[in-house]
């Protein structure tokens, strides 16, 4: 079968212009296949270059060499249109940080994936109403800017907006980080419906427990760092 | 997929001076690109040759017509390209006086395109009018006020209703946003972005606000000294710039 | 009379003008630029009105003045006896024995037809003038046949008035193609505009002349839902009793006595005439 993440001999630096062209080699040689209904996870210390590696996969960074493939796309050498047909079909994103239109109900902003994919308005607003019921968002807030919320309220919200659709591939940046026990077991419970269902999803989880839980691999880009010297 | 808009080799002179040089790019039905740089960097010059209000020393501009397919509009007669003009294009400009007619009422404003393209009953004109100046949430009790009593804001906001009324599917916006404060500025890209998505609007904004591309364009070019130096998905460009030019125009957004 | 020309204009003069009317004619509605000539009257005395009917009076023509329908108001009375002075022409004031009428502001109320020509006095022949300050616009608007201004004009009178509140200088379409302001006539008088005799158009401060040719199409704008109403007021004339003309609301004393009478004189002193005959 074949994988839904396909990275191979992935490699990136960043070239600073502005600071004497310093080049700074940040992944070398970086091969990861994922299956589908399978959970990886990364790990390695901060800085090793988890988040790098994930920017790379949702096509937000550029890899400098190698070959990503999720699904059927190539992301190296893409054209923008095939990395956002993809990211709105195959490939959801669930951040640490909410980036929204300020005044955007909180409603609209967990709908909008499946808007830009066309579905109804009527069926789209009551399946994210679920969600942020799901996710234990208050009703009262539904009709707010979700600007204005808590860390762990905006949280909840860019989960609810990455699970709305049911994308073959995700992407989790920390889902569990600054959540109460509940609202834990609720995305835990989401992450394993996901896997049911068929998602290959790479993960970066710094809560132990939930990884343990979730993950079926680990996978530490330790091994994928540069060597210094080079 | 044919390209609602394709822009070849296009390259503007002003006497010995370079306004814009050999630019290329292709844009998707349903995509907003948006062009950004400094004051001078030639975006704006780019923007005045693809719709038509400055003449190109050379290149193409190819738009996909509704009849015949894929024309050169910069070749088309000066009367086709006016039709285009006030039918299947929009323009937006940053100060809302050059593309509003501020002796006329809201109403007028929003029907005179209609009524250019041959619409004859006053009640179904009105009636579209009312229609519009709702969808951009302006109240009809303003419909016979001239804009020159409107806020900022809201003659921004008529501005886009006086230019969406007739259907377009190519808008050009030049700073849309400028000059406005920016409570209002939020509100206005809610508004577009509600509104490119609902109509399958392709758009080109030219803008030196990043805040503003990044939450409405899907792809960016990054022009400098009348070239782009840089293309690519727009949070891509802004979070992994790879030119030197646009790693300083990134680095220096004050963060909030 | 020798120290003049005939009717005034020397004939280089005549001959410049005489090709604009002609170019006119050939397209009905365009306004055609001519160079202006300082004339012995002020601006707005109807200068483009009386250089159009210097350069095609002849020594046979009759020549009936009238201001505002009358043969006898200030205006009508200098153009009339500027023409006996330097074109020794006879004149009149009935409207069916003159071949030239100089008209402000009305057509007659006689049907005018062949052999007879019809000349306007035009302060500002542009009519999207008001909406659009700049005459490159303008031409360019006419050039391209992109009219939609002017019915903004039209919604504006409705969305203010409830109705099309323009009741003279009504914009009309010419032919199908170019729109042109009929001068100030009353719109009452826009119907008459498609008639049997030539109308020319002079504006002498803006250097313009424009014309219809005998039975030209002229169409007033308006909306389905706001068809052109030709109105005036519900009066018959207090003199006369015509009930089918354009009427003068004449004011008689302080404590609001009023009456209406015909503003074309001839055509009301003819039926009185006619009655007591």
């Amino acid at each position: 079968m074949t994988p839904m993440f396909d990275i191979r001999d992935v490699s990136k630096s960043f070239v600073l212009h502005n600071q004497g062209s310093a080049v700074i080699p940040v992944m070398a040689e970086a091969s990861l296949q994922v299956a589908k209904g399978e959970c990886v996870a990364l790990t390695g210390e901060s800085g090793a270059g988890k988040s790098t590696l994930m920017r790379m996969l949702y096509g937000n960074y550029l890899a400098s060499a190698g070959s990503i493939r999720v699904g059927e796309t190539e992301l190296v050498g893409a054209q923008p249109r095939e990395v956002l047909a993809l990211r709105r079909e195959v490939l959801g994103y669930v951040s640490q940080f909410l980036r929204v239109v300020p005044r955007v109900p909180t409603r609209d902003v967990v709908a909008d994936p499946l808007l830009a994919l066309g579905h109804d308005p009527q069926e789209t607003r009551a399946r994210a109403e679920e969600m942020l019921a799901r996710l234990r968002i208050p009703e009262r807030l539904w009709a707010l800017s979700p600007t204005t919320f808590s860390g762990g309220e905006q949280q909840r919200v860019n989960i609810a907006r990455g699970f709305v659709h049911s994308y073959p591939a995700l992407l989790l940046d920390e889902p569990t980080a600054s959540l109460d026990p509940v609202n834990r077991e609720t995305v835990l419970c989401l992450i394993e419906e996901a896997k049911a269902r068929g998602a290959a999803i790479v993960g970066i989880f710094h809560d132990a427990e939930a990884r343990a839980r979730v993950a079926d691999r680990e996978i530490d880009v330790t091994g994928f760092t540069p060597e210094r010297a080079a | 997929m044919t390209p609602i808009l394709d822009v070849r080799n296009l390259s503007k002179n002003y006497g010995r001076n370079i306004g814009c040089m050999d630019v290329n790019f292709s844009l998707y039905p349903g995509e907003v690109i948006g062009i950004v740089g400094e004051s001078g960097s030639g975006k704006s010059t780019l923007l005045g040759c693809m719709a038509g209000h400055l003449r190109p020393s050379a290149g193409e501009v190819l738009f996909d017509t509704r009849a015949e397919g894929p024309r050169d509009v910069l070749r088309m007669s000066e009367p086709e390209r006016r039709m285009l003009a006030r039918t299947d294009w929009a323009f937006v400009h940053q100060n809302p006086r050059d593309g509003l007619r501020m002796t006329v009422s809201a109403g007028g404003n929003v029907g005179e395109r209609l009524m250019a393209v041959g619409a004859r009953h006053y009640g179904d004109i009105r009636a579209q009018a009312v229609d519009w100046l709702g969808r951009v949430e302006i109240s009809d009790a303003r419909i016979d006020d001239r804009p020159s009593t409107f806020s900022g804001g809201m003659q921004q906001r008529l501005q886009i209703a006086r230019n969406l009324v007739t259907g377009p599917r190519l808008v050009f916006m030049d700073e849309p946003t400028g000059g406005l404060d920016v409570s209002v500025q939020a509100r206005l890209l809610d508004l577009l972005r509600a509104l490119v998505r609902d109509m399958g609007l392709s758009a080109v904004i030219v803008t030196h606000d990043l805040a503003v591309v990044r939450l409405l364009a899907d792809r960016l070019m990054v022009m400098k000294s009348g070239r782009v130096v840089e293309t690519g998905l727009t949070d891509q460009v802004l979070d992994d710039p790879q030119h030197a030019y646009t790693q300083l125009l990134v680095s220096s957004v004050l963060q909030v | 009379m020798t120290e003049y020309n005939f009717a005034y204009l020397d004939e280089d003069t005549k001959r410049m003008i005489r090709r604009a009317i002609l170019k006119g004619l050939a397209i009905p509605g365009y306004q055609v630029p001519f160079a202006s000539r300082e004339m012995p009257m002020p601006y707005g005395w109807g200068t483009g009105g009386v250089q159009v009917t210097a350069s095609i009076l002849t020594p046979m023509d009759r020549l009936k003045v009238i201001d505002q329908g009358a043969d006898d108001t200030t205006n009508a009375v200098s153009i009339r006896r500027f023409f006996q002075r330097t074109a020794d022409v006879a004149t009149t004031e009935h409207t069916a024995e003159a071949s030239v009428i100089q008209t402000r502001h009305r057509i007659p109320e006689e049907r005018l037809g062949a052999g007879q020509v019809l000349v306007y006095q035009v302060p500002i022949p542009e009519p999207l003038r008001f909406l659009e300050p700049s005459e490159v616009e303008t031409r360019r608007m006419h050039a391209l046949e992109d009219y939609g201004l002017m019915h903004v004009k039209l919604y504006e009178d409705i969305a203010q008035h409830g109705q099309i509140a323009t009741a003279y200088a009504y914009p009309v379409k010419v032919s199908g193609r170019y729109v042109m302001d009929p001068s100030p006539i009353p719109k009452f008088d826009n119907p008459k505009l498609k008639m049997g005799a030539i109308q020319l158009f002079g504006a002498g401060r803006e250097q313009r002349i424009y014309a219809l040719p005998p039975f030209t199409q002229v169409v007033s704008l308006d909306f389905e839902d706001h068809p052109f109403d030709p109105s005036k007021a519900d009066h018959p004339c207090a003199l006369c009793g015509a009930e089918d003309s354009y009427l003068d609301e004449i004011i008689t004393d302080d404590r609001g006595g009023r009456m209406f009478v015909c503003s074309d004189t001839d055509y009301c002193t003819t039926r009185r005439e006619g009655d007591t005959a």
